[in-house]
């Protein structure tokens, strides 16, 4: 290397890691000054009392909005870059010649590192059982990709911290790994498409993030930032407007009264209800902030985002492409039993 | 020179579609560009991140849309 591509090279990293420490910091600053902003806004300025249904409603809708803003454009940056360095193939690879069981947990973890989008689902339900991996271990990769996501870890996080998320994620860990293997030992390969297992796979495999360079990743984060916030404004909106309604209006004690730990339906209720609402973790969880506040227990809670977010209609739309609906139907009923029998749990020990 | 793409129709494919024509284009090469939606012949190319992008039946890039700079690299590298 002659002296000046090194200089070129040693000024391209400072730029790039300067630009990145610079923007870590202005995200900092704009987290603290969130709420004083907006207490002396509302509260001095325009002369609200932050204690009224409508002030503290207002209050909430703002501060609320730019704070989970700022969470997920932080969180998806992160994730985003460092799910740079896996991909489907390399996790494909993994879990080649896995038994299911041990194939089953390792193909939940691997669907919670793994770059995805559910878009992708056929194409990589193809790649996966024409290589030879059993349909159990598919599936738990398929269930715990949407359940467990970048988006509701960065929420949860940020609204209720680290002791829900963790068991957040642990319990979409289990569930997609008993889903998987509860499909798997019914031996439901006859309800998947026949052109499935007679696809053959030529060519070579090329790893679609191999190759990149730090600038593509920090590229792909705040790509991924900017595209993700376009797809779900809307239901940030909604969740964080219904959040604030709910904040300012509802009285207080009831959800509890009405669906608090000691009513034995609430969690099979919040399921059902939550599978064919077509949202995700932006638009629920500004709403699970809310009813938390109003006394509904966490399990029941964690239970209707999990279902929300887990099962969708046009994932599985998606899916009747290459599973018979008898095996949709199945993995559905399933993986809403789990969270049924989680949310229950968390009530019961939280 | 023949190039596919692979995808079911998403905008990342017609990102995708949009830089291999510029590149094709800016390099001043003779290409037939060519759509592949099903999901059976997506598979089989080994792609399982879409979109893919396939010169002369090899598989070049999937999973991302690149810059036309980028397929520019990947046709010259051939």
């Amino acid at each position: 290397m002659t002296a000046t591509t090194e200089v070129g090279t040693r000024r391209a990293s400072l730029r790039r890691w300067g630009g990145l420490a610079l923007a870590a910091v202005l995200w900092w600053a704009l987290y603290l000054v969130n709420e004083p902003f907006w207490d002396w806004l509302i509260g001095s300025v325009f002369g609200l009392d932050l204690a009224s249904r409508l002030g503290s409603g207002v209050h909430f809708f703002f501060f609320d909005s730019v704070k989970i803003v700022l969470l997920l454009a932080g969180i998806i940056f992160l994730v985003t870059v460092a799910r740079s360095f896996m991909s489907v193939e390399r996790t494909r690879a993994l879990l080649g010649g896995k038994r299911e069981g041990v194939g089953n947990v390792l193909a939940a973890s691997l669907g919670v590192v793994t770059p995805f989008c559910s878009c992708s689902a056929v194409p990589a339900f193809i790649g996966f059982v024409a290589s030879g991996i059993p349909l159990g271990v598919t599936m738990s990769f398929l269930i715990a990709s949407p359940l467990v996501n970048e988006v509701a870890i960065a929420l949860l996080l940020g609204l209720f911290g680290i002791g829900p998320t963790l068991l957040y994620v642990a319990a979409g860990l289990v569930i997609a790994m008993l889903a998987g293997f509860v499909i798997g030992r019914l031996k439901l390969e006859g309800w998947v498409e026949p052109f499935v297992f007679e696809t053959r796979l030529r060519g070579q495999v090329i790893d679609s993030t191999a190759g990149l360079t730090w600038d593509d990743r920090i590229q792909m984060g705040i790509e991924e930032v900017g595209a993700i916030l376009r797809k779900i404004w809307p239901y940030l909106l909604v969740g964080i407007g219904l959040g604030a309604a709910i904040h300012g209006w509802a009285p207080e004690d009831f959800f509890a009264t009405y669906a608090g730990a000691d009513n034995p339906f609430a969690v099979l209720i919040a399921v059902l209800l939550g599978v064919p609402l077509y949202s995700n973790a932006a638009g629920i969880l500004p709403l699970v902030d809310a009813l938390y506040a109003k006394g509904m227990p966490m399990g029941t809670l964690l239970a209707f985002m999990m279902a929300t977010v887990a099962l969708s209609l046009p994932e599985m739309i998606l899916l009747r492409r290459v599973l018979k609906p008898r095996l949709i139907a199945t993995f559905a009923g399933i993986t809403a039993i789990g969270i049924i029998a989680v949310g229950y749990l968390f009530n019961a020990v939280l | 020179m023949n190039i596919k793409i692979l995808g079911s129709g998403c905008a990342n494919c017609q990102n995708l579609e949009k830089a291999a024509r510029q590149a094709v284009e800016e390099l001043g090469l003779e290409a037939t560009f060519e759509k592949v939606t099903d999901y059976a012949d997506i598979a089989s190319y080994g792609i399982m991140r879409t979109p893919g992008l396939v010169v002369d039946e090899e598989v070049v890039l999937s999973g991302r849309v690149p810059t036309a700079g980028q397929v520019k690299e990947l046709l010259t590298a051939r």
